[in-house]
């Protein structure tokens, strides 16, 4: 468990970090009155929308970070054969650094108010991510023609459950995302899909994040 | 782009023009929440007739005959999972949390009503696909609540075929829910906190759900890490946690899995989940304890870091629960230790409540009864606890009466006690009406003295050695036949506790119409939910403006005030300068 244990110490640490910051010195009972100017509840400049994701994130990683430490502990065990890589992976990774570098493109496009430029950077940022999606079950089948199936070994089914969770999460995304182009499509003005977008490009660096660890994660075992 | 502080924007809120609209596809937080007590109460009776056919079954073996072993174990299954789980944590986070936090934040809903409204639904869902277990064949799953593979899905024992898949399916739908609800709590008493409510302002309700919906971010994951895998050993016939097992000269197909594996991702999920429903638990005695003892909580700051060291500490003692799975011993001294760790800030906070109390007005009405109640069941819960937080004591007590004596004392009636207390406190908050008094008395009484009726001799059984999990005992040389008596009396004890609770949902739906009317503030309490201008409150919960915060949750019985209590949104007088001894 103890790469969970890091990943949920960062979290905790950064969470325990800002909650004893905020209330070390503060001695609620001595002071009566207005505290703060405009807006005292909300300590954070950045969106609901932003903060719920943030969250989300947290929770992504720590869902994640479990599935490698029970493939660390599942492969100490005498069964545990690798399945040769499919080299289509590399591709793959590929296809996921462009999506996410047109993520990036599009979103800096909203925050600069250009419609066409966020419209075509959005599509051919799902473009590739559908590459990459189509090249996932494309490893798959490789391994699968290769007599590599899910039951044979634990280190198969690993990794058809790690590709399977990380495309699970890269589809909940494609679903905003598609909301997020047909309201473009419709003419919806851009700083109404800005927030969209820039959760978009957060959320595609993050599972890209994602991805090359666990691309490391199978290389190096 | 500007941004609109959440707690500023209020008014755009969509209110519903139709019944449906106010009442099932609700996104009002409050209507959530109330959604959220009558679903969890509902599988909550269910879980409590479970555990009477238990305890029949116990007290008199052979003469009701109403379950077959087989049955025995889906029923101790299911009795323990929902409690845990479909009951308290949906209790607390989705009740309490719902009802409490925007309202105790001064916001005017959560912060994205729509998904708090799916988050809703999808529980529902998870709790109809778990009691559809029941009636699968094979019946629902025996597993233990723990569900430790491979029996949990080996042909043979109870619920295998069709009953553990459902649990595992139901498990997962309950985790999508309720990360749907946390994200809105997070996000709401972060953004969403009025002019005025700073952090240290906040009521420790609100800690303590906040801090226990941080918990179960991070923990639920586990356990769905664990459900999908033996949901692909069940199915699909993967070895993550199934080993080769030979029965009757057949060789199974799976091979080399561990399942300890499966252990350590449980209870990875499994204890954090134990602090799940005690953080809420802690902020809403804290605030039963001050407003009903008409004194400020002491030690409130010491109190918000207990509640995050707790929380902290918690991802770290998992493994106390695994002490005879042949772990390596320095591992056991490992998390022997951080469990022992972890009383210190749980007992400060029992020092604190008690020192609350100390030279308080104590008020008895039924809230703090439930209240003190709970500080003792707490403490009993707690010091068995520290008992088999030690190997060495553990290893003899291990899957005996013991544990089933402590677990229920600390997680069990602790918090219900204080779910009962806290519904005592807030219905006239939620219904415009009290909930009648001697009922409520009775309620107290027979529940508190009779779960020591039920739980003290357990501990006694269990250092006799009794195990559990037992359909029947039978005679045995290595107890006393003694021990059937005392099973006998804590089944009637059992029945007559049972038979209370029904007094007490009686009271409820009695009380909503022929309750004695509630003003909005009937405990003079200072804390925002009960200065709203309507109340019950309207969706949208506050008037064209919202409340301003000018001091903290617990201005009660301060020298030199008009009265014992102070509102936090109360503006200060220039005259007024009570608040100057510090």
């Amino acid at each position: 468990m103890a790469s969970t244990l890091i990943v949920l110490a960062i979290i905790m640490g950064a969470v325990v970090f800002w909650l004893v910051r905020q209330t070390l010195n503060v001695q609620p009972w001595a002071e009566e009155g207005l505290v703060g100017q405009h807006h005292a509840g909300g300590p954070f400049s950045i969106s609901s929308a932003k903060i719920g994701l943030i969250v989300f994130l947290a929770v992504a990683s720590s869902l994640f970070s479990l599935f490698v430490s029970a493939y660390f502990q599942r492969m100490d065990f005498g069964d545990w054969t690798v399945a040769p890589e499919p080299v289509v992976l590399w591709l793959n990774t590929v296809l996921l650094i462009f999506s996410s570098i047109f993520f990036q493109r599009a979103r800096n496009a909203a925050i600069k108010n250009r419609a066409g430029g966020v419209k075509s950077n959005l599509m051919i940022a799902g473009l590739f991510t559908f590459a990459f999606i189509g090249g996932q079950l494309w490893a798959w089948q490789v391994l699968h023609n290769n007599g590599y199936i899910l039951s044979s070994n634990p280190a198969n089914a690993f990794f058809y459950l790690l590709t399977a969770a990380h495309a699970l999460h890269i589809l909940g995304g494609l679903w905003v995302w598609s909301k997020t182009v047909f309201k473009l499509q419709n003419k919806v003005e851009v700083y109404k899909v800005c927030t969209a977008v820039e959760l978009c490009a957060i959320y595609w660096h993050f599972l890209l994040l994602v991805w090359l660890v666990l691309f490391a994660l199978l290389l190096s075992t | 782009m500007a941004h609109v502080a959440l707690a500023d924007k209020g008014q755009d809120l969509a209110h519903p023009k139709t019944w449906i609209g106010a009442y099932v596809w609700s996104q009002d937080h409050k209507v959530i929440g109330i959604q959220y007590i009558i679903v969890a109460t509902a599988v909550g009776l269910v879980a409590l007739a479970l555990s009477a056919m238990m305890r029949l079954q116990l007290g008199f073996p052979g003469i009701f005959d109403l379950i077959q072993p087989n049955e025995y174990y889906s029923a101790v299954t299911m009795h323990g999972m929902i409690m845990v789980v479909f009951m308290l944590t949906a209790f607390f986070l989705g009740g309490f949390g719902n009802l409490l936090i925007p309202l105790m934040c001064g916001a005017r809903d959560m912060a994205f009503p729509y998904m708090n409204m799916l988050s809703f639904w999808v529980y529902l869902a998870s709790v109809l696909v778990l009691c559809s277990s029941f009636f699968v064949p094979g019946g629902a799953t025996g597993a233990g609540w723990t569900l430790y593979p491979p029996q949990a899905i080996t042909e043979g024992s109870a619920g295998s075929g069709m009953g553990i898949i459902l649990m595992l399916v139901s498990l997962a739908l309950f985790i999508v829910a309720f990360t749907m609800g946390g994200l809105n709590y997070v996000t709401t008493a972060f953004q969403a906190r009025t002019r005025g409510m700073t952090l240290m302002r906040m009521p420790l309700s609100v800690w303590g759900i906040i801090m226990a919906t941080i918990l179960g971010l991070l923990a639920f994951p586990a356990l769905l890490v664990a459900a999908i895998m033996m949901l692909l050993d069940a199915t699909l016939g993967t070895s993550f946690f199934m080993p080769a097992i030979s029965d009757l000269g057949e060789v199974s197909s799976t091979s080399g899995g561990t399942p300890i594996l499966f252990q350590h991702l449980f209870w990875f999920f499994g204890h954090p989940e134990v602090y799940i429903v005690a953080l809420p638990m802690f902020g809403i005695a804290s605030d039963l304890i001050s407003t009903h003892a008409r004194k400020n909580i002491f030690g409130y700051r010491m109190m918000v870091w207990a509640l995050i060291a707790i929380g902290g500490l918690s991802f770290i003692v998992w493994a106390h629960h695994m002490y005879v799975s042949g772990m390596n011993p320095y591992f056991g001294f490992f998390f022997a230790t951080t469990t022992l760790i972890i009383a210190v800030p749980t007992a400060i906070k029992v020092y604190n409540w008690v020192l609350t109390l100390w030279h308080g007005n104590i008020h008895l009405n039924v809230p703090m009864l439930f209240a003190i109640g709970f500080i003792f069941t707490f403490i009993h819960g707690g010091i068995t606890g520290l008992f088999l937080g030690n190997v060495a004591v553990d290893v003899p007590l291990s899957d005996t009466y013991f544990v089933i004596g402590h677990f229920h004392m600390v997680m069990g009636v602790s918090p219900f006690l204080i779910v009962f207390g806290g519904m005592y406190h807030w219905y006239p908050k939620f219904t415009g009406r009290m909930l009648n008094d001697t009922m409520g008395k009775i309620h107290f009484w027979v529940t508190f003295l009779g779960t020591y009726a039920i739980y003290l001799p357990m501990h006694y059984i269990g250092i006799l050695g009794v195990p559990r999990r037992y359909f029947a005992y039978g005679t045995t040389l290595s107890f006393p036949d003694s021990v059937q008596v005392i099973n006998a009396s804590i089944t009637i004890a059992a029945l007559i506790v049972g038979t209370a609770q029904l007094l007490f949902i009686f009271n409820i739906i009695w009380s909503l119409f022929n309750g004695k009317k509630a003003d909005s503030n009937p405990w003079r309490a200072t804390t925002l939910e009960w200065q709203t201008p309507d109340t019950p409150p309207k969706h949208g919960n506050w008037g064209p403006e919202l409340p301003v915060v000018y001091r903290w949750a617990y201005s009660y019985s301060v020298p030199g005030a008009d009265e014992d209590f102070i509102p936090q949104n109360e503006v200060p007088s220039e005259n007024s300068k009570h608040e100057v001894e510090t």
